[in-house]
């Protein structure tokens, strides 16, 4: 058998590295709201940070911040919550600000 | 090189099996209780708890969970091994599946028991062949002193560089997990020695906390082909590596079993009778008894099911002018046994010749002296061109 195909995993078995290939697309672009974090009912407990599907929570030391050029803004954060710190506002809100 | 000897001594299969774990250093082990294996796992505790195993034992809710966690801790590096049977190992199907396809490779001692569908607490090869394409290797061992011997040579093939799955090692249920004989137990130095060759390996990758990397979740369009491509030629590689391991193991300790396939009196075989486990004992006694009265038979012990030892059993078989097989379970679908299709699959290569099926042995029936005695005289008129049946149950008639 000659195989043409071109390897994907560099791997025996499909291993491979969510820096690389989570963090690479543009899942930012498919967000039609955002996780707008009220700080003051945020306990630092970090359960955003462990449910969010791209892992693109950034630790900012007392809270957590969403990488908005990763942030599908699916609301998962605002509904693990269990402070309800974050409000989901749609983007129209932000439409001035890049 | 002289043959590095053990300490003799009697004990179980099952004792045997768990020894053999601790011998081989598993880092952490994850064992649910169930019969006819029980004593493994509780050996395995008692061990821990005494002192002389240094692993992790998790103690698991049931076997899903066991496999589960044998997964998880061989990504992240360890040596894992587990032990079940039946009811056990159908319900880690999944995983099993996942172990396979993640290429993780866990040790696992399965001892045969009949399977659910009709409540069966007896022996019977049922369980492992419905586990057949989970993408598991699949060895399957005549006797206690083999089980020692193949548990070891399992972490040699399972954690090879080169192949990188979980292999399955699949003792008679009843006959060899209660059966006390004496066996030969390596010293832990040689057992060490043996594995060595392991280290000095390259590294497999593996989940280190902090890091980003995973394994297994790329389920779509090429990803997927690329992944079951290399399981499935890892699973080809293995035939013969499983042979190099067996003759690496021989020079050293002083007992071979022919690696994929263990062939007795089949180089001047007329016709040859084909069987697996602990019933391949018996049918050697059988062969004997008819090489004296002038019967050219010979036996294939088929000892790697997965993947199927094709171009071994080619070669063993072709020439000989009928074969009997003998199955301990059943190949529902299929008129034939499970093992006795497979060789039907490669009867072109052999010579197309008469590959008669024996159902027996099901559910702790013996697979008696009489019963292959009939396998043997049958296999032999079909040889001589007389009329044969396809398949035979053999205690139904």
């Amino acid at each position: 058998m000659v195989i043409k195909h071109q390897w994907i995993f560099k791997t025996e078995a499909p291993w491979s590295d969510a820096n690389e290939k989570m963090l690479a697309l543009d899942t930012g672009s498919w967000r039609t709201e955002r996780p707008v974090l009220d700080k003051a009912k945020c306990n630092y407990c970090g359960l955003c940070a462990l449910y969010c599907p791209p892992q693109c929570m950034k630790d900012m030391g007392d809270h957590y911040e969403a990488n908005l050029a990763f942030c599908k803004g699916c609301g998962i954060c605002a509904h693990e919550c269990p402070k309800q710190a974050y409000a989901m506002k749609p983007e129209g809100e932000f439409t001035n600000e890049s | 090189m002289k043959a590095k000897k053990g300490k003799v001594s009697v004990m179980t299969g099952n004792v045997a099996a768990a020894n053999i774990a601790r011998l081989c250093r598993p880092e952490v082990v994850a064992c649910y209780p169930i019969t006819p294996q029980s004593e493994v796992a509780e050996s395995l505790s008692g061990f821990v708890a005494d002192g002389s195993l240094d692993a992790e034992i998790v103690e698991v809710e049931g076997e899903n969970s066991a496999m589960n966690v044998c997964r998880a801790a061989s990504l992240a590096g360890a040596r894992t091994f587990t032990a079940t049977s039946s009811y056990g190992l159908v319900y880690m199907y999944d995983t099993l599946l996942e172990t396979a396809g993640f290429r993780a490779p866990v040790v696992m001692i399965n001892v045969n028991r009949e399977t659910p569908g009709i409540h069966a607490v007896s022996s019977g090869q049922q369980d492992m062949i419905s586990t057949r394409d989970a993408g598991w290797a699949q060895i399957i061992v005549e006797n206690n002193q083999e089980i020692i011997d193949q548990t070891i040579m399992a972490y040699r093939l399972a954690e090879d560089y080169d192949i990188q799955l979980p292999v399955m090692v699949n003792y008679d249920g009843y006959y060899l997990s209660y059966l006390a004989e004496a066996v030969e137990m390596p010293d832990q130095a040689d057992v060490d020695a043996f594995l060595a060759p392991l280290k000095a390996q390259p590294q497999r990758p593996r989940i280190i906390p902090g890091k980003s990397t995973g394994c297994g979740t790329h389920g779509i369009e090429m990803g997927y082909v690329e992944a079951r491509y290399k399981h499935w030629a890892a699973l080809e590689r293995a035939k013969k590596k499983v042979d190099d391991i067996d003759k690496e193991f021989g020079e050293y300790f002083g007992r071979s079993y022919g690696g994929q396939i263990e062939e007795y009196r089949m180089n001047d075989a007329d016709i040859a009778i084909v069987t697996s486990g602990s019933a391949a004992g018996t049918a050697k006694t059988v062969v004997d008894a008819k090489r004296d009265e002038g019967v050219k038979v010979g036996l294939v012990k088929i000892r790697l099911y997965r993947p199927f030892p094709e171009e071994r059993l080619i070669q063993a078989l072709k020439g000989k002018k009928a074969v009997g097989v003998i199955d301990r379970s059943i190949c529902f679908g299929w008129k034939y046994g499970p093992m006795c299709t497979e060789l039907k699959a490669i009867n072109s290569s052999i010579g197309s010749v008469p590959i008669l099926s024996y159902i027996d042995g099901l559910a702790n029936l013996d697979i008696t002296i009489p019963h292959i005695n009939r396998v043997v005289d049958e296999v032999n008129a079909a040889a001589k061109g007389k009329a044969y049946q396809d398949v035979t149950w053999i205690p139904m008639e």
